[in-house]
């Protein structure tokens, strides 16, 4: 399956790109407009067909990813999806309140984290040993906050909250609270 | 001239505040104001820097980091943009409608709620740490076992003074629009809205006998970005209320229960609101400066206008319905409010910004050859900073994405603070450049060297930092988070030493700006106009 670190890794090739591509364009622009030269015109049938290409670029980015990662569909549909396992995670008090002191996961298991918090809105977040992010999601008062998520591969991830809650929140960590095993 | 007489007189002696009209005097008070606010912000977003390469909590504790942070985007949106903003349209609408501005007094007592309220909820924030971020998620802006409920009184009143100023400035808007000045023809006040708001543009898409636009494509987008600041300070003063109602409850000895507000819907429609401004007015505002500033350094009509006017108020629509990309990560939320607002809408807002983007290079192009002049360049940085951060924004508001970079670096890096830096503040630089000689009376820049510095350093700090900060995110970085362990030291030195360029940028402008005008001219911009009129510019 694809993982989080995957897509990002995609991200960050597709963005940088863009980002050199457009700054030599802007660069070259500011170089040329100085120079004389004929006074191009620009016919109204290009303007049209950059409208065309940013409808295009708008729509399709959301297609691919639905079509590429898997969380996506996933989690529009995850009311109608069984899960493997369910763990219910509550917070009070900027305290993440655990069922057990280390979730255990089986790889392959599709598990649902269901989070509430008794006071205010908080983040609840997965993250690898080497600080980047599994997963998040918000955490609001008075619903039920459920994520669901497909683990393929074993590791051992720490639970931050993801929101800030007020300086009594920077300590809410729980260290390698999930693990998941062959 | 030397130093010490250029200081105190300006670039050769040239400024003489004693000629400047009320107008002109009223307009360089926000810009100044503004300025010293951008600075403040400037510091304060230095100071974080350092903070978030080693966190020195015996010096700066987190109540007193998060005070700042708090701080620091109103500064920098109410105390500097709005400020620059308002004064350079409340003089640019009676300018380009050739009349006076509706209300001076109005004007006047925007400039002094604006600039004062915002000096209200800093100083209530720095000295009692009052800190629930801008955000406010509920209930946090009402949990006094955090917070002073003093510091969030005096807090709120002072944004609720900036949201009063704004909607003095609206009301100056739209009657200079529509009202008929003493001894002119009586105005068509409803046609004049129709076409401030671009239904006149659509109307002539669509139409063969395309009819003569009443009020110019700048005008047009100064009052379709007025509605949404009319709204937004609606919804902003409507949320200060709602929490002073809680703040005035505790002082008086009663503890509201915070369960009667359902987060999800507070959430909901405070996000509408803070959108008018973040994806509304703020993209119509620069599409119409940009628009401005390709006029007049060109001479030339606006490339494909009808469009660029239609584009406006689609952007309406837009900007009233694209709020839900901040709540991606919410399960609460609808999922056909994450893929139609969030995904999709947000998604035109690609468009109705590149189609700014290229009416605004092409009507240069039509122009050249041009000479590499302060505003151009600054025009260009301020371009180049919406193609970045657009479509940064675009990929974080995808279902997929928004679950692995939500609340990172990379959203108040790449999108945000390249957006504002790099985006809006180039653009803003741009028009002060510009108008710089008109608001003077024909002062001159004291060194060019310098506005060169400030170009360059602006531009590489503000898009280092935001590309440091990105890098930082999609490592897993989150904001409004201290890391004490020096996870993401590396990126965070070097996010401050492009943060120290944009400090150095500024120091360059301010002191070329004083320079320019000298100390006895910025004493002279603070004091009463000896005119008694009503005209924008000397006779």
């Amino acid at each position: 399956m694809v993982d989080s670190s995957m897509v990002l890794m995609g991200q960050t090739v597709a963005y940088t790109l863009y980002a050199l591509s457009i700054m030599s364009l802007i660069g070259w622009f500011a170089y040329r407009i100085t120079k004389s030269g004929k006074g191009m015109v620009i016919k109204p049938a290009l303007f049209y067909a950059f409208f065309g290409l940013l409808v295009v670029t708008g729509v399709s980015l959301h297609i691919i990813t639905h079509e590429t990662i898997p969380w996506k569909p996933m989690d529009l549909n995850r009311a109608t999806i069984k899960a493997d396992k369910t763990f219910t995670i509550s917070i009070v008090n900027h305290k993440f309140i655990l069922p057990n002191k280390k979730m255990i996961i089986k790889k392959g298991e599709i598990v649902r984290f269901n989070v509430t918090s008794d006071d205010l809105t908080y983040g609840f977040g997965l993250f690898r040993p080497d600080n980047s992010m599994l997963f998040q999601m918000q955490v609001l008062p008075g619903y039920v906050n459920d994520v669901l998520w497909h683990f393929d591969r074993p590791g051992v991830y720490t639970i931050r909250s993801t929101e800030y809650s007020g300086p009594n929140g920077i300590g809410m960590i729980e260290k390698n609270a999930v693990e998941v095993i062959e | 001239m030397n130093f010490i007489q250029t200081l105190i007189k300006g670039e050769q002696g040239l400024f003489k505040p004693d000629t400047l009209t009320p107008m002109q005097k009223m307009t360089l008070r926000f810009v100044v104001v503004g300025l010293l606010y951008f600075g403040l912000a400037v510091i304060e977003g230095m100071i974080m820097r350092l903070y978030l390469v080693k966190p020195v909590v015996s010096l700066v504790p987190p109540e007193q980091f998060y005070g700042i942070l708090t701080a620091h985007p109103l500064i920098g949106i109410f105390g500097s943009t709005y400020s620059i903003v308002f004064g350079a349209f409340l003089f640019l609408v009676p300018y380009l409608m050739k009349k006076p501005l509706w209300s001076i007094k109005l004007g006047n007592a925007t400039f002094l709620l604006v600039a004062g309220g915002t000096f209200v909820f800093w100083l209530s924030g720095f000295i009692t740490h009052y800190a629930p971020l801008y955000t406010l998620y509920w209930p946090l802006p009402a949990d006094f076992t955090q917070f002073s409920v003093w510091g969030g009184t005096f807090f709120i009143v002072g944004i609720a003074l900036v949201m009063l100023g704004t909607v003095f400035f609206v009301i100056n808007i739209f009657a200079t629009i529509t009202y008929t000045p003493k001894g002119m023809a009586k105005q068509p006040a409803g046609a004049l809205i129709a076409s401030a708001l671009g239904l006149s543009g659509f109307r002539n898409l669509f139409s063969k006998n395309k009819k003569e636009h009443l009020v110019s494509l700048p005008v047009a987008a100064i009052a379709r970005g007025t509605i949404d600041a009319a709204l937004n300070s609606g919804i902003i003063l409507f949320t200060g209320v709602l929490i002073l109602v809680y703040m005035i409850a505790a002082i008086l000895g009663y503890n509201l229960k915070h369960s009667a507000i359902d987060a999800l819907l507070y959430k909901n429609w405070f996000w509408w609101g803070l959108d008018l401004i973040a994806d509304g007015l703020v993209l119509i505002f620069v599409a119409g400066t940009w628009y401005l500033i390709a006029t007049m350094i060109t001479g030339k009509k606006l490339f494909m206008e009808n469009v660029a006017r239609a584009a406006l108020f689609v952007e309406l629509v837009v900007s009233w319905t694209v709020w839900s990309h901040h709540l991606m990560s919410d399960q609460a939320q609808p999922g056909i409010l994450k893929v139609v607002s969030g995904e999709m809408v947000t998604a035109f807002e690609l468009i109705t910004q590149g189609l700014a983007f290229f009416i605004t290079l092409v009507t240069l192009w039509s122009a050249r050859p041009l000479k590499m002049s302060n505003p151009l360049k600054f025009l260009l940085g301020g371009l180049l900073g919406f193609a970045l951060a657009v479509p940064a924004g675009i990929i974080q508001a995808d279902l997929g994405l928004n679950r692995i970079l939500h609340n990172t670096q990379w959203i108040v890096g790449p999108h945000v603070h390249v957006a504002v830096l790099v985006g809006l503040t180039m653009t803003l630089y741009s028009a002060i450049y510009l108008l710089f000689p008109i608001l003077t009376n024909g002062a001159k820049l004291y060194s060019e060297k310098l506005a060169n510095i400030h170009f360059w350093a602006h531009l590489l700090g503000g898009i280092g930092m935001g590309a440091f900060m990105g890098m930082a995110g999609l490592q897993g970085m989150l904001r409004r988070m201290i890391y004490f362990d020096g996870e993401f030291t590396v990126f965070m030195v070097l996010a401050a030493l492009a943060g120290s360029l944009i400090l150095l940028g500024f120091v360059a402008f301010f002191f070329n700006i004083v320079m320019s005008v000298g100390l006895n001219g910025v004493i002279g911009i603070l004091m009463p106009s000896k005119l008694k009129t009503k005209a924008l510019l000397p006779k």
